[in-house]
């Protein structure tokens, strides 16, 4: 019996990991886009844009790695576009993400129109049920903290996002660094969808992103802009996830379960935008806020 | 070679309405590349969703007839919008409009035509109102950005519809299907000759458009709302309730997606059941923006995006396209919109 019950947790346990792992990803990116002063509400684009491209191209090229690749530089230039759009052209921050995230999950339909229903080529676990991808993300969390909280090029990230002005007159590229920023928030998106088509649920089908670029914004604030909450919140809600599939078979509607997250998120958000709690947690000053030299 | 950007001062209502139109004309190439992409005639594929959408009387019955819900939910997306409110949330807010109509249908079949009509138009309005009302309350009393939450409004609204349909209201002569049961004869809504246009949603339509035309130009509420719009600020000094405005212009729009929901199950399905809007509330975001914001422009781009609606599953069939290019689409002219909006905002010149 405890027998049983030691593999129910153990079992339990990694399937939170595993469904905790696209959030994480996706908000250790965006916690760096925001950080740098862009809003980017086009994740859930970017991440479906991920999850057909590393299928698709995994089944064109048998090799789950060039998929994976290939989600990168996908996400990487769909945050491209936004980066253009909101640094440049310096437009609303809104809606170019909101149009991403409609262009990725329309184009991502028709991209992988002829693949659904087919069982795809999946990454395979190197330790416990754990593929690289898993571990990679993870490994992120103190690597990408310790860069942003302890090194030159973190405070030029946070100075560029708390006051792109005093930053500009120390000779940090304003733009360059907000790019690069945008730039890896779309890539980790990208990542994010892969895993979920290669290694989470390895197919694809239509929206199968269910929402979750839209979780990861309200993570990014959860987490206050840290790495480390990153963590703590998409293991949370990576849990939240497993539940609903537990509690199904105890007769719980799994639609309603499924409202849980969003709740959730709705709930996060109205704790995380007091703007007490924003000054207290390090919210970006300048987010959303587009630069441009001699000009409040 | 140096690109520069300068700000424009004035922008003229002419600019406005060239760039506008423009910048729609703009996605067509985008577009077209992605037909190519696909194997198919661009050209071709333009025409028939032209002809698929006004080419004959059939097709611009089925045009209006889409429109309706354009209508509603976008006319209720041009006050929230121009109150500084971004409403993401007209899918959620007209979802919940036909789930409390449902509600009203299925339990009380037996009332006359009459007074079940009425009485389910405003359900639906008050079910649209109060999924309107919750990001708004968080808005105005806690500051919490309604563009998320309204967006997950979205998701939860969706998430109980399917509740619903595959739990407690089921139909029991559905053979399974996630359907509630058929509403009475006496819940479904008349249409116009053998067409589909459900008169009375679009009579509603049309009213809330003189209405809301009348409540901007002309009411204490309308220059309140272009107040608390242009200069959120400025509400204190000039003795504006900023929390009523947010709320009574959030009611308004959710309400009117909500009843966009009472025409599409009382209308088009007679039942309720998952997939009942066609991203409606989205495409609405698109038209309140193509619209300028104006309500009168906003019925008209209406009508032209409920012909692209007809005229995309046009070719959805005949070319084998998903579901989903619809939304492709809405993105594309977004972004088309907005970089004719840099365009018009700005004046650029190159320095050599």
């Amino acid at each position: 019996m405890s027998q049983e019950l030691m593999a129910f947790l153990v079992n339990t346990f990694e399937a939170t990991i595993r469904a905790g792992s696209p959030l994480l990803a996706g908000t250790l990116g965006e916690i760096y886009t925001e950080r740098s002063g862009v809003l980017n509400l086009g994740v859930e684009g970017m991440m479906i844009m991920g999850a057909v491209t590393a299928f698709v191209v995994a089944q064109m090229t048998h090799n789950v790695w060039l998929g994976v690749i290939a989600a990168a530089v996908v996400g990487a230039l769909m945050a491209f576009i936004h980066a253009f759009m909101s640094i440049t052209m310096r437009v609303n921050q809104y809606i170019s993400g909101l149009a991403l995230a409609m262009v990725g999950l329309g184009l991502s339909s028709l991209i992988g129109q002829g693949y659904v229903g087919i069982s795809g080529y999946s990454l395979t676990p190197i330790l416990f049920d754990f593929d690289p991808l898993v571990f990679l993300f993870i490994l992120l969390v103190p690597i990408l903290w310790f860069v942003l909280f302890k090194t030159k090029a973190g405070i030029n990230i946070r100075s560029v996002g708390e006051n792109p002005a005093a930053a500009d007159l120390l000779g940090i590229d304003v733009q360059l660094v907000r790019y690069a920023c945008t730039l890896f928030g779309g890539i980790l998106a990208g990542l994010s969808g892969a895993y979920l088509s290669v290694s989470y649920i390895p197919s694809w089908t239509q929206n199968m992103t269910v929402g979750r670029g839209w979780i990861v914004l309200a993570l990014t604030i959860f987490a206050s802009w840290d790495p480390r909450g990153a963590l703590f919140g998409s293991w949370l809600f990576g849990g939240i996830e497993i539940l609903q599939y537990r509690l199904q078979p105890l007769g719980v509607s799994p639609s309603l379960l499924g409202t849980l997250p969003f709740i959730l998120t709705i709930l996060i958000l109205v704790i995380g935008t007091r703007e007490t709690f924003r000054r207290r947690m390090g919210a970006p000053s300048a987010l959303g806020k587009p630069y441009r030299r001699g000009e409040e | 070679m140096k690109l520069r950007i300068e700000h424009r001062l004035v922008v003229s209502r002419q600019d406005t309405i060239i760039m506008t139109a423009t910048s729609a004309l703009l996605s067509l190439p985008i577009i077209a590349v992605i037909f190519l992409a696909y194997g198919a005639n661009p050209v071709l594929a333009f025409g028939r969703i032209f002809y698929g959408a006004f080419g004959s009387v059939y097709s611009v019955s089925e045009t209006i007839t889409k429109s309706i819900p354009l209508m509603l939910c976008s006319l209720g997306l041009t006050i929230a919008f121009q109150t500084g409110v971004w409403n993401i949330g007209a899918e959620g807010q007209l979802l919940m409009g036909t789930i409390f109509s449902s509600g009203v249908a299925l339990s009380f079949p037996e009332w006359p035509a009459f007074f079940l009509i009425p009485t389910m138009f405003l359900s639906g309005f008050v079910g649209g109102a109060v999924w309107g009302l919750i990001p708004a309350m968080l808005k105005a009393k806690l500051q919490t950005n309604e563009v998320i939450t309204t967006l997950m409004t979205n998701y939860v609204a969706a998430k109980l519809l399917e509740y619903l349909v595959y739990g407690p209201w089921r139909g029991k002569e559905e053979w399974g299907f996630p359907y509630t049961s058929k509403f009475s004869p006496s819940a479904q809504l008349p249409t116009i000759g053998s067409t589909r246009i459900h008169y009375p949603t679009l009579i509603i339509a049309l009213v809330a458009f003189v209405a809301l035309y009348f409540l901007i130009a002309q009411t204490k509420l309308g220059f309140e709302i272009r107040v608390v719009g242009k200069n959120p600020e400025a509400t204190k000094y000039a003795g504006i309730d900023y929390t009523k405005v947010i709320l009574l212009v959030m009611a308004i729009s959710g309400g009117l997606a909500g009843m966009a929901g009472v025409g599409e199950v009382a209308g088009i399905q007679h039942r309720l059941r998952v997939g009942i809007s066609q991203s409606y509330g989205f495409s609405s975001i698109i038209v309140a923006w193509l619209g300028r914001l104006n309500p009168l422009s906003t019925v008209f781009v209406s009508i032209l995006y409920g012909g692209l609606l007809v005229g995309g599953e046009m070719i959805q069939i005949s070319l084998g396209l998903p579901v989903g290019i619809i939304e492709m689409f809405n993105g594309i002219f977004l972004l088309s919109l907005l970089f004719g909006e840099f365009l018009l905002r700005n004046r650029i010149s190159f320095e050599i």
